[in-house]
């Protein structure tokens, strides 16, 4: 399993890998917004929060189709099915690795694309608390979805319509923390519901992605 | 060690393809399958290499016991030769890459990226990979697919080399691999006759 996890890590980190695009997204996004808006400090301040969630999302999205169609064309994910290896364990692995290369460092950018959108000072440590605890959350779900559409030609739009939708509470909660941190209100609520929904999407969703996988490499 | 089919029906596309098939394979055995295109030797393959269910019948062998290598090799373009065997010796839990790549004649590429592998390359890296998966039993689709002559022969020395060490072999071939005592498994026979399988549930036209 570790052996997956470095293999994984290693091909997003080499050449066409896709390390980063996620993350230059988000900068982008993040740049442009003020641009569209208008430079008052007031107006981002409020939407900052709401921004911030979005942008990880869809900067998460942009690589989920690659968790398993890659390994589906090249026939690894056939040879990891036979593995001695359990393949509710193997997406297990390869979502962590997703979140490691595009989770973790939106999580880690976030903070300073909140200064351009002139997020409130007590909301930096939340906005980083809600996006380390959410995106695990982000990149299991992605690749239930992912698992779902993988034997389909050019599943992108479909792995998008599909998976939207399952991130809407984990998007509320999400922002909700950083809206309530930043306005200097409680986020206990918000924040034990945000991890509530990581903790099981993680604990249940390799289950349901084997499942799909199985029935799709049939 | 021993695999043992008996009558197995298999489908492909929800449509039953060859039926009432049984053999059974004793370590040192090899079984060539034939039969013309289309007839099912890549769905039986995977049946048995426990990718599918088989519509009917048994398939009894040891578990964690099978090797499959089919049409794609499962390599990863942007690992080197060393890095993509390391990998599946990993997951497998063995030993024995640099092994492979001499038995394979593999070691003077091994730092070489698979992106800049030859076809046929590919196939012996591919190929190296049941070397290293430790397993008794391995199933072959077309193994032999843009191997050279020199290729063929060396990868009939490493099948009888397996089977010679107690391994076991189904091999989906239209190639003479050198294999004399194999034997010799016509499909021809056991094709089923059109008959349509209802699908069993909602997962066949999944999406």
């Amino acid at each position: 399993m570790i052996a997956l996890l470095i293999r994984d890590l290693r091909l997003a980190l080499r050449a066409g890998g896709g390390f980063g695009l996620g993350l230059a997204f988000f900068l982008l996004l993040a740049v442009l917004i003020p641009l569209g808006v208008g430079p008052e400090g007031g107006t981002l301040a409020k939407i900052a929060p709401g921004i911030l969630w979005v942008g990880a999302l869809l900067a998460c999205l942009l690589s989920l189709d690659r968790i398993f169609a890659l390994d589906f064309e090249d026939g690894s994910l056939d040879l990891l099915a036979t593995a001695p290896i359990p393949l509710e364990g193997a997406v297990a692995v390869k979502a962590l690795a997703h979140w490691l290369v595009t989770g973790l460092p939106l999580t880690l950018a976030a903070p300073l694309l909140g200064v351009l959108l002139h997020l409130p000072g007590q909301g930096y440590g939340w906005l980083l608390a809600s996006l380390a605890l959410g995106t695990p959350a982000l990149s299991s779900i992605g690749a239930f979805g992912a698992a779902l559409v993988v034997g389909v030609k050019r599943g992108g739009l479909l792995l998008s319509l599909l998976v939207l939708p399952l991130y809407v509470p984990t998007l509320i909660f999400g922002a909700e923390v950083v809206k309530r941190g930043a306005a200097g209100m409680d986020v206990g609520v918000p924040l034990a519901l945000l991890a509530a929904i990581t903790l099981g999407a993680m604990a249940a969703l390799p289950f349901a992605s084997a499942l799909a996988l199985r029935i799709n490499l049939r | 060690m021993e695999l043992v089919v008996q009558d197995l029906a298999v489908a492909r596309g929800g449509l039953c393809v060859l039926e009432g098939l049984g053999f059974a394979l004793a370590p040192g055995a090899a079984l060539i399958l034939r039969g013309a295109n289309g007839i099912g030797k890549t769905t039986l393959l995977r049946t048995l290499a426990g990718l599918q269910p088989g519509l009917r019948g048994t398939i009894s062998a040891p578990p964690e016991s099978i090797a499959y290598a089919a049409h794609a090799d499962g390599l990863k373009a942007t690992l080197t030769v060393t890095e993509n065997l390391a990998f599946w010796a990993a997951v497998h839990g063995t030993s024995g890459v640099e092994a492979a790549l001499a038995h394979m004649n593999l070691t003077l590429l091994r730092d070489r990226r698979a992106a800049n592998l030859s076809a046929g390359q590919k196939r012996r890296l591919g190929l190296a990979r049941l070397l290293v998966s430790g397993r008794p039993i391995w199933l072959l689709d077309e193994p032999t697919v843009s191997l050279d002559t020199a290729s063929v022969a060396l990868f009939g020395a490493v099948v009888r080399a397996h089977l010679a060490a107690g391994g076991a072999a189904v091999i989906a071939t239209h190639i003479d691999l050198g294999l004399p005592e194999a034997q010799l498994l016509d499909l021809t026979p056991f094709r089923a006759r059109g008959e349509v399988q209802a699908s069993h549930g909602f997962d066949e036209a999944f999406l």
